[in-house]
C-alpha cells in the first residue's frame, strides 16, 4: 500500500514531458530491458527520471497545452463579447464579462496612477486566465489523468499553476515589462540611479561612493525578490493545494469509512478552493498592478 | 519541477495572450461600457430637462386658466352693471313718462273743470237774470245790466 501511494503520488505530479535525453542515457524499457541512446534523441519522456535527465531541453506539454488552452478559451470569451458589445442593453455572458472588466479597470484606476495602455488588459489577461488555471484543481483530481491514460498518455498533470515554469514564466515576463517601463519611464540614468542611489543616500560624493555597492546589492536582491515571490507564491498555493486533493483522493481508496470522510473533505476543501483560487489570482494581479506602477513612478 | 523551455513557452504564451487582449478585447469592451455610460447620462438629463419642461408648462397652463377665469369674472360683472344700468334707466324713463302721462292728464281734468265752471257760470247768471226778469216783472234789460250781471257771474 505505501509503494502505491507513492506511485500514485508522484505519478500525480509527473509532467508529460516532451524532450531531449542526452547520448549514453539508458533508456528502460516496459519489459525490463535496456536500450542505450547512441545520440542524443528528442523523444517523449516514460517516467519522471527521463524527464529529469532531458534537464532544460524539456518542454512540459501539459502544461503549456492546458495554459494555452484555457488561455485561448478565455480570450476567445472575451474577444466574442467585445464584439458583441454595444451601446444598447448588454445581457447574459457580456453582463458578467464588463463586471469582470469593470473590476479590473476601477482596481487599476486606485493602483496604477500613470497611463498606460498595457497595464488594464495585462491585469484583465492575468486575472481570468490564473483563475481559469487554478480552476483546474477544483476538478476531481483523477478525472482527467483517467481520460487521457485511457486514450495511451501516461502523464497528465491539469492545473499549470501547479507548475513552477508556468507562474514563474508569467512572473519573468511581468518583470522584464517592469525593466522595460523603469527604463522607458526615467532613463537608464534613472533606473540605475534608483539601484545605487537608495536606501543609502548622502550628500557627500567619497561617502556616496562607498555605498554604491552596498545599495546595489540590496536593491538587486529586493528588484530581483518581485518577480520570484510572484511566481512562487502562486506556484506554492496552488501546489499545496493541489498535494491536498492528491492525498484525499487516497482516502477514497482506504475503506468505506475512510472513503466517506474523504468525500466530505474532498467537498470541503473544494469549497475553500474556491477562495483560494479566486484570491491567488486577484493577489498575481494586483502586485503585477502595483509593480509596473512603481516601475512608472518618477522619483 | 524542473525549469526548462516550458518557461520560455509561457513567457511567449503570455505575451500573445496581452498582446490580443491589449488589441482586440479592452478597447472594445471599455470602449463600449464608457459610450454607454455617456448615453445613460445624456438620457438622464434629457429625463430631467423634460421633466423640468413639464413643470414649467403646468405651472404656465395653471397660470393662463387662472388669467381667463378672471377675465370670464371681470366680463360678467361688467355684464351685471350694464344690465342694471339698463333696467334702472328703464324704470326712469317709465317713470318719467308716467309722470308726465299723469300731469298731463291732471291738465286736462283741470281744464274740463274750469270749461264746466265757466258754462255753470253762464248758466246761473242767465238764470239769475231770468229769475230776477221774472221777479221784477219785466224784462230786464240785458244790455243795461249787463255789467251787473258780468261781475254777478264772476262773483260765483
Amino acid at each position: 500500500m505505501a509503494g502505491n501511494s507513492q506511485e500514485y503520488i508522484s505519478h500525480h505530479l509527473t509532467n508529460l514531458t516532451y524532450g531531449k535525453l542526452p547520448a549514453g542515457y539508458v533508456r528502460q524499457n516496459e519489459d525490463g530491458s535496456t536500450v542505450e541512446l547512441t545520440e542524443a534523441t528528442w523523444t517523449m519522456a516514460h517516467g519522471g527520471e527521463e524527464a529529469a535527465a532531458m534537464g532544460f531541453n524539456a518542454v512540459h506539454v501539459d502544461s503549456l497545452g492546458w495554459s494555452f488552452g484555457l488561455g485561448a478559451l478565455i480570450m476567445f470569451l472575451f474577444w466574442r463579447m467585445a464584439k458583441k458589445a454595444s451601446t444598447g442593453v448588454p445581457s447574459g455572458m457580456l453582463n458578467f464579462v464588463e463586471m469582470i472588466v469593470e473590476f479590473i479597470d476601477n482596481t487599476v484606476k486606485e493602483s496604477f496612477h500613470g497611463r498606460s495602455k498595457i497595464v488594464a488588459p495585462l491585469a484583465l489577461t492575468i486575472f481570468t486566465w490564473v483563475f481559469m488555471m487554478n480552476f483546474m484543481d477544483l476538478i476531481p483530481v483523477d478525472v482527467l489523468p483517467a481520460i487521457f491514460g485511457a486514450m495511451g498518455v501516461g502523464y497528465m498533470k491539469v492545473v499549470p499553476s501547479t507548475d513552477v515554469n508556468v507562474t514563474l514564466g508569467m512572473a519573468l515576463f511581468v518583470f522584464a515589462l517592469m525593466i522595460f517601463y523603469s527604463i522607458k519611464i526615467k532613463g537608464i540614468g534613472g533606473f540605475v540611479g534608483e539601484l545605487t542611489l537608495h536606501p543609502f543616500n548622502v550628500k557627500n560624493p567619497v561617502v556616496q561612493a562607498l555605498f554604491i555597492p552596498v545599495n546595489f546589492f540590496l536593491e538587486s536582491i529586493a528588484l530581483i525578490a518581485k518577480p520570484i515571490s510572484l511566481g512562487l507564491r502562486l506556484f506554492g498555493n496552488m501546489y499545496a493545494g493541489e498535494m491536498i486533493f492528491i492525498l484525499i483522493a487516497l482516502m477514497f481508496s482506504a475503506g468505506a469509512a475512510l472513503g466517506l470522510m474523504a468525500g466530505v473533505l474532498q467537498w470541503a476543501w473544494a469549497v475553500f478552493h474556491i477562495l483560494v483560487i479566486t484570491l491567488q489570482a486577484f493577489i498575481f494581479m494586483m502586485l503585477t498592478i502595483v509593480y509596473l506602477s512603481m516601475a512608472h513612478e518618477d522619483h | 519541477m524542473n525549469i526548462n523551455l516550458t518557461l520560455i513557452g509561457q513567457i511567449i504564451t503570455f505575451a500573445i495572450f496581452v498582446a490580443f487582449c491589449m488589441k482586440f478585447v479592452w478597447p472594445h469592451l471599455l470602449g463600449a461600457m464608457q459610450e454607454r455610460e455617456k448615453k445613460i447620462a445624456d438620457g438622464l438629463d434629457a429625463a430631467n430637462r423634460a421633466a423640468r419642461d413639464l413643470e414649467l408648462a403646468q405651472k404656465e397652463a395653471a397660470g393662463k386658466l387662472r388669467e381667463a377665469k378672471e377675465q370670464a369674472a371681470e366680463i360678467i360683472e361688467q355684464a351685471n352693471k350694464r344690465a342694471n344700468q339698463i333696467v334702472d334707466d328703464a324704470k326712469e324713463t317709465a317713470r318719467t313718462e308716467g309722470e308726465r302721462i299723469v300731469a298731463a292728464a291732471q291738465g286736462e281734468i283741470e281744464q274740463e273743470a274750469n270749461r264746466a265752471k265757466e258754462a255753470l257760470r253762464k248758466q246761473v247768471s242767465e238764470l239769475a237774470v231770468a229769475g230776477a226778469a221774472k221777479i221784477l216783472g219785466k224784462s230786464v234789460d240785458a244790455s243795461a245790466h249787463d255789467e251787473l250781471l258780468n261781475t254777478l257771474a264772476e262773483e260765483l
